[in-house]
């Protein structure tokens, strides 16, 4: 890239960088000296004993201060230099394109559903299950999850931030109602949505009459109401020990157990916990595809399309006769009806639930992939639900990352720092995501997509 | 009675630090119209730099004089912390100032989660405590019963308080930085063309918020402790139902939140159930939001379209 630059440019662009290198390394430097440098730990005494790492903090300064050397040198020449495209908004789909997309549902839907019996040929009976399990069915909780909060915070615009707390209310409607009335987990299921979406209702009702970011805001609270009334409501929820022992879901009523009216036992097989593994991973599949066919569908309804018109525009709605309270009541029931879905099935994979696994980082999770993804669009979703939740369970596997940093590094704890920052990043680089463009919902003689910089959104 | 007062005292030195926070929520929300969700995280920081300003101080240089040392890590974490702020504005919001509604609401969201792991990943996950800075306290009231104290942390908390909005109401009434505040939170567009430097403006502005912020993180090191990386959340939302509840975008509106909500949680914590404090907290965030949206001293919301 230098090369192509006139020599003397290349001198004074290189002093430039230089200089605004070493700015942005001081300033790396005041920000991380009271917080890499020095570091204390509790001794024997129980006082603080001050530690510290001059090397790590010496070698952090220097990559951030060389990123921003590169950037100037030679990211943002590169940027200015590439021809700005000019928004093409009127570009009909070109014929590859509407074949991938025509295709892809259809292809992905075949692959996932083939998913348990191939990994079970390469990896053998054993191997299998970590896979099926940690990522199949994990991802797939997570794909679920983003396709729910999708609903509302992609197709409504509004700003959920204690989406967990549904997902939670799932979890434990499910969990007391199955330990206490014994029903089964079909019966369980639709009725864990509806209490679910009834909180929804409940909590949605006061405060979506607010902006967004109050929106935002308030929901964060009642996540956190909702976590502390399980931790405190000991006599119900059992508190920090949570509820052990919730009844498996069956197959049509067998169980998936090693007895003689077991799963296994009835269809003459050999025992092995995959069953049921395998089981759960349909389940889960069945359930994020139906998530994924009410929202295509939904969003051809009137109240759909209500929804993304909110979304663009919610004076403009007002003027035009819809209620905007009541249709962002439906976009919060039905996202938190299908947390409630997924909440119940969580528990009933688990056979154990406590607040911990609600708490607000989790509702961050969830919305950091809905807006990663690309807010709306659901293959976007379920990219994103793929990329950083296998992610967090490939960084479990990464053990020779420590032959590198030392024995004590566990990738893992970097998860959440990734999470956040990849957020900022994505905002900086696509604010609307990864999957941009929108297709419109109706159109005019032929589909076309728009591109993201001609989304604009009104206010509400 | 004893009781009563005791309450009072203590609500009210944990509401000069809600309030101190919910300055800096106020000022952004004003400005840029956006709840700066980093806020919490950059309070949790700064009590983290005190910790390890002050662990420097005592371990490394051998200070033997309190107060000093006090004066000298709130200024060191007032400085650190405004520059951390500054970065975080130029890094993560100045981009998207012109991006659409949700952007930079959802980036300050990322940089919540960044900074609170990044505590978490080079500081660690365990508590951390230091020994009380004051140990005298000074009795106001004693029966055989309950003996109502104020502490010399509590009325160090007081009196840094009163200070630094004197000089905070100085600031932004009389100077003309506060002017162009004031402009910018009006009109930005109009504001340039009168020739206030917005982004400028905007810089101080974080600034400000961060260093108001790094005194409350001083301050709640020194009074509870004990701080932890989790820290910065539940005050985060406590300092914004304070913000709300006086009036987002007014700043005496701040303040008077600030010291309603303190005093609520303590009297709270002592005639009722301390377990469910932050559910009451929680829930006048949410009936304020219902019944008095535009706050105690707040403007009311015109739409404009």
């Amino acid at each position: 890239m230098v090369g192509e630059a006139p020599v003397g440019a290349t001198q004074a662009a290189v002093t430039r960088a230089l200089k605004e290198a070493v700015v942005t390394g001081l300033l790396a430097a005041a920000v991380f000296l009271p917080l890499i440098a020095f570091t204390s730990e509790p001794s024997m005494q129980n006082t603080l004993q001050l530690e510290t790492h001059w090397g790590l903090f010496l070698i952090i300064v220097a990559i951030i201060a060389g990123l921003r050397f590169v950037q100037i040198l030679f990211i943002v020449p590169w940027l200015e230099r590439r021809p700005s495209k000019p928004a093409a908004p009127s570009a009909p789909v070109s014929t590859a394109r509407r074949l991938v997309v025509r295709f892809f549902a259809p292809v992905a839907i075949g692959l996932l559903a083939l998913y348990p019996p191939l990994v079970i040929v390469a990896t053998g009976w054993s191997g299998s299950l970590k896979w099926i399990d940690n990522f199949g069915i994990q991802i797939l909780i997570y794909v679920m999850l983003g396709w729910g909060l999708n609903i509302v915070v992609g197709l409504a615009g509004l700003l959920d931030l204690g989406y967990v707390a549904f997902y939670a209310v799932g979890a434990y409607s499910y969990a007391l109602l199955s330990k206490t009335f014994g029903l089964s987990f079909w019966m369980l299921l639709p009725m864990a949505g509806i209490l679910a979406s009834f909180w929804g209702i409940l909590l949605g009702f006061p405060v979506l009459r607010l902006r967004g970011d109050y929106l935002a805001i308030v929901t964060l609270a009642f996540g956190e109401i909702i976590r502390l009334i399980l931790i405190n409501w000991v006599p119900v929820t059992g508190g920090y020990a949570g509820i052990s022992g919730i009844p498996r879901p069956t197959f049509f009523g067998i169980p998936f157990t090693a007895n003689e009216d077991g799963f296994a036992a009835v269809f003459g097989l050999e025992f092995t916990p995959l069953y049921r593994t395998i089981f759960l991973y349909y389940v889960i599949l069945g359930l994020a595809l139906f998530t994924a066919f009410i929202t295509i569908r939904l969003r051809r309804m009137p109240v759909g399309r209500a929804w993304e018109a909110l979304r663009e525009d919610e004076i403009a709605c007002r003027s035009l006769g819809i209620n905007t309270t009541n249709t962002k009541l439906t976009a919060f029931a039905v996202g938190a009806m299908l947390a409630g879905f997924a909440g119940s099935f969580f528990a009933a994979r688990q056979g154990f639930i406590s607040p911990e696994s609600f708490t607000a980082i989790e509702s961050a999770s969830i919305l950091s992939i809905v807006v990663l993804g690309g807010m709306g669009s659901q293959i976007g979703v379920a990219i994103a639900a793929i990329l950083l939740v296998g992610g967090t369970e490939i960084m479990r596997e990464l053990d020779f990352l420590k032959h590198i940093f030392g024995a004590d590094f566990e990738p893992i704890r970097y998860r959440m720092l990734l999470f956040g920052l990849a957020m900022v990043l994505i905002m900086i680089w696509k604010p609307r995501g990864l999957i941009s463009t929108r297709s419109p919902t109706v159109f005019l003689e032929e589909r076309k997509a728009i591109p993201a910089d001609l989304l604009r959104e009104g206010r509400g | 009675m004893e009781v009563f007062v005791q309450q009072l005292i203590n609500g009210l030195t944990l509401g000069s630090i809600y309030g101190l926070i919910a300055i800096g929520y106020t000022m952004v929300f004003g400005i840029l119209n956006m709840v700066n969700f980093a806020h919490a995280s950059v309070f949790l920081v700064s009590a983290f730099i005190a910790l390890n300003a002050l662990l420097v101080l005592t371990t490394w240089l051998g200070m033997s004089s309190m107060v000093l040392a006090l004066i000298i890590i709130m200024i060191v974490s007032m400085v650190l912390t405004s520059v951390l702020n500054w970065s975080i504005e130029r890094v993560a919001y100045r981009p998207l100032r012109h991006s659409f509604r949700l952007a930079p609401l959802i980036s300050s969201i990322g940089m919540s989660i960044f900074l609170t792991n990044f505590v978490q990943v080079t500081q660690g996950q365990r508590n951390k405590s230091i020994p009380p800075l004051f140990h005298q306290q000074i009795t106001l009231i004693k029966s055989e019963v309950y003996t109502v104290a104020v502490s010399y942390e509590q009325i160090t908390i007081w009196v840094v308080t009163g200070l630094l909005l004197l000089a905070f109401w100085y600031l932004v009434t009389k100077t003309s930085l506060g002017r162009a505040q004031r402009a910018c939170e009006q009109d930005q567009k109009m504001a340039s063309l009168v020739g206030v430097n917005v982004d400028y403006t905007i810089s101080i502005t974080f600034i400000i918020a961060a260093a108001l912020a790094a005194v409350a993180g001083t301050m709640y090191l020194m009074y509870y402790g004990v701080v932890n990386f989790s820290d910065g959340f539940v005050p985060g939302i406590k300092a914004f139902t304070a913000a709300v509840l006086g009036g987002i975008g007014s700043l005496p509106g701040a303040v008077i939140g600030g010291l309603v909500i303190g005093v609520i949680e303590t009297m709270w914590s002592a005639y009722f159930t301390i377990d469910y404090k932050d559910v009451a907290v929680f829930c006048v965030l949410a009936i304020t939001l219902i019944f008095l949206p535009q706050g105690l001293l707040g403007r009311p919301d015109v739409e404009k379209v």
